[in-house]
Formats: C-alpha cells, sequence, structure tokens
C-alpha cells in the first residue's frame, strides 16, 4: 500500500525516513514540545493606554491573530501563556504588571508593544510618573517599535515570538542549558 | 494596593475590580463593597496610567503639546487636538482657511463614528455578546484606512496644528468618504437589528444606573451620558467652535436618565455624525489648508480656555501663558473624570452583574481620566 | 445673560470682589475664606444660577496658589471664573463638594499633585498616585531627580 505524507504547511522538527509502509520520525523531544508550544500561545489581556485598541484591531476581523495559534485572549494570567504589554507602565502600574507576570504558569513570554513599553516612548523626558521601559520590571522577549505599532507589526512580533521559541533560545532553556554547562 | 477580599461587620464585602479586569476597559480599579450582590458603595482608584501629561506640556512647546493629547483620549484624537489648536489659535488671532476648517470638521466627525463603534463593540462584549465586537471592528477599520491615506497614521493622528491642517486631504479622500457612508448607513440599520431591538439586551440596559437630571449637571457629567438625563451640554450647539454653526443637526437629547437612554443617545449620535459628515463631504472649498504662521509661537500673556465636544463629552484645555513659548500651566478638563464621579451615584443599589452594563456605556477610556 | 450685565450683577452682589472681563470669560478674585458663601449665593440665586461646576485647578505662581473655578448656567448659558488666592506655606480652603458634586474627584486630584488642603472634604486621600509617595508634582519647586529626566 502506497502511504502518501502531504507535507504539512509548516515543517514539523524532525526528519523522516520513509520504510515500507510508512516512516520512522527522528526528533528530538524538546524541538517537538517547542514546536506545540509556539503554535498555542494564549495572550493575557492586558492594555492600558492606545495600543490596546490596535491590539484589538489585531485580534479583530480584518487581522484576526487567530489564525496564528493566538486565539484565546485570557482574562486571567494563570491560564495565559504570553502578555502582550501594550501602552504605558507608570509607578503605580509596575507592581501589579510584575505580579501579573509572576501569576502565568511557565514557560512565560512578554512582548512591548509600541514606544511606551520598550523606553518610555514620548513619555520619557520630565514626566514623574512614568517606568521608562517595560524591561525595568519583567524580562521582555520581544520589542515593537510604533506609537502605537500598526496591526501588522504586532502579527510580526507574534511571528517572531513563535520563532524564537521554535529555535530552543527562550530565556529559560538558556539559563538551564547555562547552568548544565556550569555557567 | 488592597488586593485581599475583606468582610467588614455588617456582613458587607469588599471586592476589587481591577487593575486589570476584562470590564473596566483598562486600568481602572474600584473598591466595591457588596452587601450580598447589592453595591453598597463604590470608589474609584485612579493613576494607574497617570503619565503626568499635564508637567510634561509645561516644558513642550505649543507646537509639541498637541501631539500629548492625542495619547490622553486615544478614541477621539482628532478632536482632542482640535481643542488645542482652537486654544492657540484663539490666543494668537489665527484666521484659519476655509478649507482647513472644513477638514477639521470631516475627521472630526469620522473621529466620532469611530469611537463610537468601538464603544458599541466593547458595550457588547462586556454584555456577552461577542460578534458586535467584530462587525464593529469591519466597519471602522475602514474609517482608519481613510484616515490612514489622509494623516498617515491609524489611531493618534497628529494632524491638527495650530493654522490648519498638517497636509492636504488625499486625492482619494472625498470618494472613499462617501463610499464609507452609503456602506454605514446599511451597517447602522444592522447594528440596531443585532443590539438594540434584542430582548435580553433591552431588559439588561433598562432601569439601571439612574441619574436625574439635576444630579448629572451636579456631578459635571457631559456628553452622552449628561444627555441621556435631558441635560442639554452639546458644546457644538451651545458654544459652537470651528464651522459647526453652519451645519444642520439635532442635538440628541433622551429623557429615560437610565443606560438604555445613554445608549440611545449614542446610536442616535452616529446618524447625526452622518448627516454632519454628508452636507459637509461635497462643498469642501479649494485654497491653502494652513494659515501662515511663525515658526516659533509665544502666546501672549493671560489664560485661555476651550471647549470642544469629544465622543465623551466635554473636553476643556486651560492655558495659562506667561508669555513664553512654553505654556506656564496646562489643565485638561476631560470628560470621563466627572463622568466616572457619577459612577458610585449610578450603580448604589444595583447588583453587581450591572455594574458591567453601566460602566460599558460610560465608554470611559482611562488615559483621558488620568491623563 | 451678557458679560456686562452679569459683571454688573455680581459686582452688586459682591462689593469686595475684583471682577474683570477675561479672554473668555467675567473673572471674580474673591478672598479664600469668602468662598463658600459666594459660591452657594451663585449657585441659589435664580437669575445667576450657576448650577454647574465644569472645571477646578489650582495654579502655582510661586510666591502663591490660585484656585480657579469654572462656572456655567445651564438655564442661561453664562459662565463664571471664581479666583482665589491661596498662602503657599499652608494652602488652605473649603471644600466645594457640598454644593457641587463635581468638585469632590478634582479636589482629591488638586490635593495630590498641589498639596492643597480642602476642610471639610469627605475623604481627601492621593487619588492618582500612590499613598506613599512624596511631594506634590505640579508645583513648580517639585524635583524628583530619580523618576524625572530632563531634557
Amino acid at each position: 500500500m502506497d502511504v502518501k505524507v502531504t507535507p504539512p504547511s509548516e515543517p514539523f522538527p524532525g526528519t523522516v525516513h520513509p520504510t515500507d509502509g510508512g516512516g520512522i520520525l527522528l526528533s528530538t523531544l524538546d524541538d517537538v514540545i517547542n514546536w506545540a508550544r509556539s503554535n498555542s500561545l494564549w495572550p493575557l489581556v492586558f492594555g492600558t493606554s492606545c495600543c490596546a485598541i490596535e491590539m484589538m484591531s489585531t485580534a479583530a476581523a480584518k487581522y484576526d491573530f487567530s489564525r496564528f495559534g493566538f486565539e484565546v485572549a485570557r482574562a486571567t494570567p494563570r491560564q495565559a501563556d504570553v502578555i502582550i504589554i501594550a501602552g504605558t507602565i507608570v509607578n503605580k502600574m509596575a507592581p501589579v504588571l510584575k505580579r501579573l507576570f509572576d501569576q502565568m504558569p511557565d514557560p512565560k513570554y512578554v512582548i512591548a508593544m509600541g514606544a511606551c513599553a520598550t523606553s518610555g516612548g514620548p513619555f520619557f523626558y520630565n514626566t514623574y510618573s512614568v517606568v521608562k521601559g517595560a524591561d525595568h520590571i519583567i524580562p521582555v522577549d520581544v520589542y515593537v517599535a510604533g506609537c502605537p505599532p500598526r496591526p501588522e507589526a504586532l502579527l510580526h512580533a507574534l511571528i517572531t515570538l513563535q520563532e524564537k521559541i521554535k529555535s530552543g533560545a527562550t530565556r529559560d532553556q538558556i539559563r538551564i542549558e547555562m547552568k548544565d554547562n556550569g555557567k | 494596593m488592597f488586593e485581599q477580599v475583606s468582610a467588614n461587620n455588617n456582613g458587607e464585602l469588599v471586592i476589587n475590580v481591577g487593575p486589570q479586569h476584562p470590564a473596566t476597559h483598562g486600568v481602572l480599579h474600584l473598591l466595591i463593597t457588596l452587601h450580598g450582590e447589592t453595591v453598597t458603595k463604590l470608589e474609584p482608584n485612579l493613576g494607574y496610567i497617570h503619565r503626568s501629561i499635564e508637567k510634561m506640556c509645561e516644558s513642550l512647546s505649543y507646537r509639541q503639546f498637541i501631539y500629548t493629547t492625542s495619547r490622553m483620549d486615544y478614541l477621539s484624537s482628532h478632536i482632542n487636538n482640535h481643542a488645542c489648536a482652537l486654544g492657540v489659535e484663539k490666543a494668537m488671532q489665527i484666521e484659519i482657511p476655509e478649507r482647513a476648517e472644513y477638514i477639521r470638521v470631516l475627521m472630526s466627525e469620522l473621529t466620532r463614528l469611530a469611537s463610537h463603534q468601538l464603544w458599541w463593540g466593547a458595550m457588547a462584549m462586556d454584555l456577552g455578546a461577542l460578534s458586535p465586537f467584530f462587525y464593529a471592528f469591519r466597519e471602522r477599520e475602514v474609517i482608519n484606512d481613510i484616515m490612514e491615506e489622509t494623516c498617515g497614521a491609524r489611531l493618534t493622528m497628529n494632524y491638527f496644528v495650530p493654522g490648519g491642517v498638517m497636509y492636504d486631504i488625499h486625492p482619494n479622500f472625498v470618494k472613499r468618504v462617501k463610499d464609507f457612508i452609503v456602506l454605514f448607513k446599511s451597517k447602522i440599520a444592522e447594528y440596531d437589528e443585532l443590539v438594540t431591538g434584542n430582548v435580553i439586551f433591552q431588559n439588561r440596559m433598562k432601569n439601571i444606573g439612574i441619574i436625574s437630571k439635576e444630579d448629572a449637571i451636579s456631578y459635571g457629567c457631559t456628553g452622552p451620558t449628561a444627555r441621556g438625563s435631558g441635560v442639554s451640554c452639546d458644546v457644538r450647539k451651545n458654544y459652537p467652535y470651528s464651522i459647526y454653526k453652519n451645519v444642520q443637526f439635532d442635538e440628541v437629547l433622551e429623557y429615560g436618565c437610565d443606560a438604555f437612554s445613554r445608549y440611545q443617545v449614542r446610536i442616535k449620535e452616529m446618524y447625526q455624525s452622518v448627516r454632519i459628515i454628508e452636507q459637509l463631504i461635497d462643498q469642501i472649498p479649494e485654497g491653502e489648508f494652513q494659515a501662515k504662521t511663525k515658526a516659533v509661537i509665544k502666546l501672549p500673556k493671560g489664560e485661555f480656555y476651550t471647549r470642544v465636544e469629544t465622543a465623551r463629552g466635554e473636553l476643556g484645555v486651560y492655558i495659562v501663558s506667561e508669555g513664553g513659548t512654553t505654556p506656564y500651566r496646562i489643565k485638561f478638563r476631560s470628560p470621563g473624570f466627572s463622568n466616572l464621579s457619577a459612577l458610585e451615584h449610578m450603580v448604589k443599589g444595583h447588583k453587581i452583574g450591572d455594574l458591567v452594563a453601566i460602566m460599558g456605556v460610560l465608554d470611559l477610556v482611562i488615559p483621558d481620566i488620568d491623563r | 445673560m451678557e458679560n456686562e450685565e452679569l459683571i454688573a450683577q455680581v459686582q452688586t452682589r459682591f462689593p469686595e470682589a475684583s471682577i474683570v472681563l477675561g479672554n473668555d470669560f467675567p473673572e471674580v478674585s474673591i478672598d479664600s475664606k469668602q468662598l463658600l458663601p459666594v459660591l452657594q449665593t451663585l449657585k441659589t440665586e435664580p437669575s445667576l444660577a450657576f448650577n454647574f461646576l465644569f472645571c477646578e485647578t489650582c495654579v502655582d505662581w510661586k510666591t502663591h496658589f490660585t484656585m480657579v473655578y469654572h462656572l456655567e448656567s445651564t438655564t442661561h448659558r453664562h459662565n463664571l471664573v471664581i479666583k482665589a488666592n491661596l498662602d503657599r506655606v499652608q494652602p488652605e480652603i473649603e471644600t466645594a463638594c457640598h454644593l457641587y458634586r463635581a468638585a469632590e474627584l478634582h479636589e482629591r486630584e488638586i490635593f495630590d499633585l498641589f498639596g492643597i488642603i480642602f476642610t471639610n472634604h469627605p475623604h481627601l486621600r492621593r487619588i492618582l498616585l500612590t499613598d506613599d509617595w512624596v511631594g506634590y508634582p505640579l508645583r513648580k519647586d517639585y524635583d524628583d531627580p530619580i523618576n524625572m529626566i530632563k531634557l
């Protein structure tokens, strides 16, 4: 019997060795887990200001980030994998953001959306209450430029995050590797 | 932070809604005292997005400070910019070319439509209906595309400058707006059919969040929140600015004083905005789009107060000038701040489930409240 | 009511107040201790009927503070600005929130950012900043070398 193996649109990590009646897949468990993880990232509904509207646009009909597996926006951090910091973080909000991040289960990822979350943006000079970049509070994986970024830019950031996860070079994995190597 | 739930001696429970909560439309924090399921006390705790815009403006020039206001009430960014530009122009006694006035009013009304659409989608989503969110954003994207073609941005436009507008409108602008109006007129009927006439929706909205006319005035409510209680407070009618005095439109007033009245005011306002756009779109005069102004703007010494009608109510910009290139003090009288102060009055005695409906119809934009 | 008529009427009621016509509205300067009776009269007098406080703010003039109240009458459609100077060392003024409910949040904000004490205010606490914040940021002499990066 001939088995036709149609290549999936997104290549599965590993190599297939054809044999009679099928094939043998060789892969590493880490790669498979990362592959699965990257395609089902649930974002946390977290928007403080203008960028939140563009995040909503990205979720809505025209741009639709559920095409990439970001479908299920969660209202609680306990069920979320990725936090998209959409908007300015001020001193009063900083402990709340830290707490939300701490409540998220591992592995967790952070996208800093827009100029405010990246560096304070337009509110960098002469303000007494703005945190100059969300990375002062929590570690950030992907930065997006723009004030606010276009939905395409956010989609690009989400895809970049997926690639980062697939490559196995996420923060936690690098840290574990360094520990194993005694560094 | 007051994160823990605590019960006091009267059997009342104090809970926190926000700052991270899907129904607060941002980072509003409400301390709610509950007796059973009934709200007995509500206290807003603001400042989770207080970006010190007023302090920043004291060190920005009169051309620069306008851009911070786009980030204040980002859903009516054109109208915010309009208020600041008007203030500077009034103080400098700059005459605006008529073409610029037409463009400004058209852009403001398009912004109002976009803002009301987003409110409609988000409010319906708060009440548990997810599809209106997608319908509203579908039409809103068309407005965003029109804006983008002319202003180069989708949300924070920074298009109005002292003396006019920054660039001329795109050649496609008139045609695309006309196409949009045709599309939108058919869609708004759909909105009405889907949500307004829905029995479940009406049952949830009627007779909640009642605020009388006197109370609405005393709490300083403006915009659709006050007009739902029969308070005539449309700045475009009462203190007409720009070319609003030459435009035919009605101030929408409802007298039900409840959340459903406020809902109806906003829906009817969309029809009025369409009416304004239809009147102006064919009559944009030829000519300059920007008056000649000095490169460095210096305001004369004195105090200047300008008010405009945003999608949420009356925005006031109070500029105190010492004669320099930067303002001495700027105060933004934001509509959301005063509307929020009436929230406790509206919610008291209602069930906690109604809180979401009342807040949804208030259309709060938190950066506008905190500034 | 037209501005001139309004100024004349307000002047007859409060002879000690100085009234000038500003760029937008007539501006009435009063003694800060007189605030409550003045507001009371302006609100209750039927020919004035200033029932809508649409803006309340404060300006720091380095030597003193000025409280600014913007009033409107929703029946007569006229506007008035009330100004009261406050001492900079101990800024204190009576609250207006029993006459205008809108003042409650505005005064909390002014207390937060300027440090002005409103006597008889039901709960005068910080509203925008955290409770442990030191200083009042909108004062002209406020300096925060940690958070503020000056251009």
